[in-house]
């Protein structure tokens, strides 16, 4: 999966949840959560979408890891290079 | 024979609009169907008809406004047996093919009454599905995803009505308005608070959640819940009404969700049960609700029947929610954030992961005392999490 093909995964996820963001608005550092207001419940919907595209499922552990648009992005690719890298 | 009328959604609901018939006059309709959607200023919800028996000619058409209580149809219970079914609306405008709705409506098929419509509406085959809800339930994200694998896409909202979104803000402003108003001249609050040690249940439900795909992961907030009508079982002076100068405790604990809705505005819906439901079942009760919720397709029951309500602003950063009682009920439990915290425990400080609880009480009904029992056993159920 190229970098492109993933920020698109990223980017469809979110708008899926919160479907009046513009995700290449925002910055890609900034805690995209409380950015948009997005809860507990719906984030989690988020990462059920991104998991369903990527095959990667986010341990609760790692939450603080993907709170960003660019650490989402970094820590999935991290996850697809090396399947058993992230997990607990 | 009974009349099938416009429901009272709330204290401050005066009429409704009959948007849409979901069945046909002629079809045997069981207690509990939802049978029609009508429109208010809250939103879109479905009404359940709570009779067997055989639907009536409408008597009220589809985008006609009329008063709380206006008889929209009869239905007539005598010959529920000799009945011909036909199928519902919503399949004669979207299916795709020809199918008896007695094998929709009436063979064992386990499924939700909004899986089957949107089965309906996608063309698909619930025969077809495997079910993953509790008792292997069909639920609506099992058609969607059945319906995806098939390739299917449809909008879902091509046939509904929808209000436009400014008169449908103004409109629910405007009904909150009028509850909250009524709360705060009627009802004397008293408030009550406490702290409570969070580490022990998260720390078991993180191990729970570590075990599961994070299709069944479970969020703290069902842990509350679940505690909270514990509690009520064994505080039931909250769970209930304040009617005629009088509280009338009540025996299901049906616990009004706060929601707030992306696009504004604020929605209680009941979770029915709470106390009763293992918490995956409660978990996917919740989420299944809020879908509804933001997709205006909650029932009509669940807006009127909560016995009590909780508001968790935990995800919003605050950490003391003083809440506004939503009468008739006579309390309202409070979360807030759950963040670290330094507590003395045994002479030391150590840092623990803490809660703000709060409970509103209607004095009228309740003394402090009752309310610092219930906060008392709130805490004494979410500190056994494995027990919830």
């Amino acid at each position: 999966m190229t970098e492109q093909e993933l920020q698109a995964i990223i980017f469809a996820s979110l708008k899926k949840v919160a479907p009046e963001s513009i995700p290449e608005d925002l910055d890609p550092d900034e805690n995209f959560r409380e950015e948009l207001d997005i809860d507990s419940y719906t984030f989690l919907q988020m990462l059920v979408h991104i998991g369903e595209q990527t095959g990667v499922e986010v341990p609760e552990i790692d939450y603080g890891r993907v709170s960003t648009l660019s650490g989402m992005q970094g820590y999935l690719t991290a996850r697809l290079s090396s399947p058993d890298s992230g997990k607990l | 024979m009974a009349d099938f009328c416009m429901p009272s959604l709330g204290a401050d609901m005066e009429s409704g609009t009959l948007v849409e018939w979901l069945v046909e006059p002629g079809t045997l309709i069981r207690n509990g169907d939802v049978i029609a959607t009508v429109e208010t200023q809250k939103g879109l919800f479905e009404i359940e008809a709570f009779e067997d028996g055989i639907l009536g000619e409408p008597l009220v058409q589809e985008g006609e406004e009329v008063p709380v209580g206006t008889v929209l149809a009869v239905i007539d219970a005598g010959k529920g047996a000799e009945a011909q079914t036909t199928k519902p609306v919503a399949a004669q405008a979207e299916a795709t093919e020809e199918r008896p709705p007695s094998e929709v409506f009436q063979e064992r098929i386990l499924a939700s009454p909004a899986a089957r419509r949107r089965a309906v509406e996608l063309g698909v085959d619930l025969n077809a599905i495997l079910g993953t809800g509790p008792d292997n339930v069909i639920q609506i994200n099992d058609v969607e995803q059945a319906a995806k694998q098939r390739g299917v896409t449809k909008d879902k909202d091509e046939t509904s009505v929808q209000p436009s979104s400014v008169d449908a803000d103004a409109g629910m402003r405007k009904a909150i308005a009028a509850a909250m108003s009524v709360s705060n001249r009627e009802i004397p609050h008293y408030y009550l608070e406490s702290d409570m040690d969070m580490t022990t249940p998260l720390e078991w439900l993180e191990a729970e959640n570590a075990r599961k795909s994070i299709r069944e992961r479970i969020l703290p907030a069902a842990l509350l819940l679940k505690a909270v009508a514990l509690a009520l079982r064994d505080v039931p002076q909250l769970n209930g009404y304040w009617v005629n100068d009088q509280l009338q405790m009540q025996s299901g604990i049906h616990i009004g969700f706060a929601l707030a809705l992306r696009s504004g505005g604020l929605l209680t819906p009941a979770l029915h049960d709470v106390d009763t439901k293992p918490l995956a079942e409660l978990m996917q009760t919740v989420g299944d609700v809020i879908e509804r919720a933001r997709n205006g397709r909650l029932r009509g029951s669940e807006m009127t029947d909560a016995t009590v309500t909780v508001t968790n602003l935990g995800d919003r950063g605050v950490k003391t929610v003083l809440g506004v009682i939503y009468p008739p009920q006579v309390a309202l439990i409070g979360f807030g954030r759950i963040a670290e915290r330094p507590v003395v425990d045994q002479g030391k400080v150590v840092v623990r992961r803490c809660l703000t609880a709060t409970l509103a009480g209607d004095h009228r009904a309740t003394d402090g005392h009752t309310g610092a029992l219930f906060l008392d056993a709130l805490n004494r159920h979410l500190q056994k999490p494995e027990a919830l």
